[in-house]
């Protein structure tokens, strides 16, 4: 699945909130295709960290590359990047203004420039591959959340990206609707699509992760493959994440 | 099966009740008894103190100056053209309001230092003259440098002071649009021009229209003001109807009423519009 092409590569990223340092000398490479699941206790710099990939915050110091665009701020091409990197949120996101379908086709008509009928074509397409179809012309408010996080993947596929990026998709969502979208986003992995997941879905990181990474206080702690991360841990820390999120 | 045996016993304390003076006055007939005894005083202390000056009233002379009824049907009278002149200039003004409060809104929101202290200085220029003056301003000083006509300078008048009021109505609006939002717009590339025209300010309506609704209201009461550099408009269509007539009295309760039956039918229609534009989260 992965060849071994970098598609996101940061050097040495220092990131700060006013006096709050929230990513410490981050090093981390993404290859083409790779499925990285990020974790870490609350706090740790996760959510920066995948945000600083499409742009919506800002590194303060080293390089970050992403699909061979340099992001800083201010920087030309951000809205490029953007449109080449698709973001699912905690929180869905969703317009709630507009039903399912605009919902999934105001992206590719106003950014792209795609007509009605193509962008319309598009959007059923993949309101199909997230398994519901038959909601396309209902508004956001009237779905349960886990129909909507799908919804919310399908937004970010019509754009046709070639990295997804996923901030804890499943966190505000019922515990009865964790698997709906954790089973849709497993489906993704085998389109060959490059994805970093910040989870805590262990069951799911297990089955699709080819790198594992776990950050502490803005550090990345340990990047391993899972076999050895959830195995042997090289870090103690890792290893007391791990037993009290898998404990239950 | 027998019938449920009826559990329906009050268990607890009951509810204190209100002290007895409380009760009496909260009630619904004694306070419309209260208001209706205190209108009347009104009324009456009004007519009475009318007769004792000797005020010949004459509300049959009213109704022509409203509409006259000839063989073609109704014909308007001089109040409604008057009338007219006021909503036309009151829905220009707005209009005009509108736009440029949406500018010193947006400004304000930019970011941009020199962005926002043009806002700022201009809302806090405009906010603390009094209407009046502004009008003066306008009329008298900037009327005869710019070649503005009365009609003219009372538009400009109304729409850069109600604009100060109406960019803080768009601007609370707009930021009352959770962050997410804007979020989700830039994660699928938009620009920030289209992020405003297509997610955020449909959104923002529904919160915006209440306070714009107050507005509008506030934009055609203050149109009387320009009646004091003699544009047509209907307080002052009043005041000549007075001064041919001597009936102050009726024309200017009558005026009154005017205005209070547009801005009444303006909130009803609103309150549909409000309907349309809400959306639950």
């Amino acid at each position: 699945m992965t060849d071994r092409t970098p598609i996101i590569e940061a050097t040495n990223m220092d990131k700060f909130y006013g006096d709050f340092h929230a990513l410490k000398d981050v090093n981390i490479t993404v290859h083409k295709g790779e499925k990285m699941v990020v974790c870490g206790p609350s706090g740790s710099g996760k959510s920066t960290l995948i945000r600083c990939f499409n742009g919506l915050e800002f590194h303060n110091s080293g390089t970050l590359v992403v699909d061979g665009i340099e992001v800083y701020e201010g920087a030309k091409q951000i809205r490029a990047l953007r449109q080449e990197v698709g973001m699912v949120f905690q929180q869905f996101n969703l317009f709630p203004h507009l039903t399912v379908l605009e919902n999934l086709m105001i992206g590719p008509m106003k950014v792209r420039g795609l007509g009605r009928t193509k962008a319309e074509e598009t959007a059923r397409k993949y309101l199909d591959r997230v398994h519901i179809p038959e909601q396309a012309d209902k508004y956001p408010s009237a779905l349960s959340g886990g129909q909507q996080q799908r919804v919310a993947i399908a937004r970010s596929l019509c754009m046709e990206t070639r990295i997804m990026l996923f901030d804890e998709p499943t966190s505000a969502l019922d515990p009865e609707m964790i698997n709906e979208v954790l089973d849709v986003m497993v489906e993704l992995v085998d389109t060959g699509m490059t994805m970093v997941v910040v989870t805590h879905e262990m069951g799911f990181a297990r089955k699709v992760a080819d790198t594992m990474v776990f950050m502490e206080a803005g550090r990345i702690v340990e990047s391993s493959p899972p076999e050895q991360f959830f195995t042997n841990p090289s870090s103690e820390r890792c290893r007391l994440f791990l037993d009290q999120i898998l404990e239950h | 099966m027998s019938a449920a045996p009826d559990t329906h016993q009050p268990r607890g304390a009951a509810l204190r009740q209100p002290p007895a003076i409380q009760r009496f006055f909260g009630s619904t007939i004694v306070s419309v008894l209260i208001y209706a005894a205190v209108m009347a005083a009104i009324i009456y202390g009004s007519f009475t103190g009318a007769q004792n000056m000797g005020y010949n009233w004459q509300w049959h002379r009213v109704p022509q100056f409203l509409w006259t009824f000839t063989d073609d049907g109704i014909e308007m009278g001089e109040m409604f053209y008057g009338l007219g002149v006021t909503i036309q200039l009151s829905l220009t003004a707005f209009a005009l309001a509108t736009a440029i409060g949406l500018l010193i809104a947006l400004l304000r929101l930019s970011g941009l230092v020199v962005g926002s202290a043009v806002a700022i200085a201009f809302l806090e220029f405009i906010r603390n003259i009094p209407l009046l003056v502004l009008l003066y301003l306008f009329y008298y000083v900037l009327g005869p440098i710019f070649g503005l006509d009365r009609y003219t300078a009372s538009v400009l008048t109304l729409a850069v002071f109600h604009s100060a009021l109406i960019s803080e109505i768009l601007r609370a609006g707009i930021n009352a649009v959770a962050v997410g939002q804007w979020e989700a717009a830039k994660s699928i590339g938009m620009t920030t021009g289209q992020t405003y025209r297509y997610i955020i300010l449909p959104q923002s309506v529904r919160f915006m229209l209440p306070p714009m609704t107050g507005e509008v209201v506030h934009l055609i009461k203050s149109s009387a003001i320009v009646s004091v550099i003699a544009v047509a408009e209907l307080t002052t269509i009043g005041r000549n109807i007075i001064s041919d007539t001597f009936m102050s009295f009726e024309i200017w309760f009558t005026v009154a009423l005017v205005y209070m039956a547009v801005t009444l039918i303006l909130s009803v229609g609103v309150s549909f519009l409000e309907k349309r534009y809400a959306v639950d989260q």
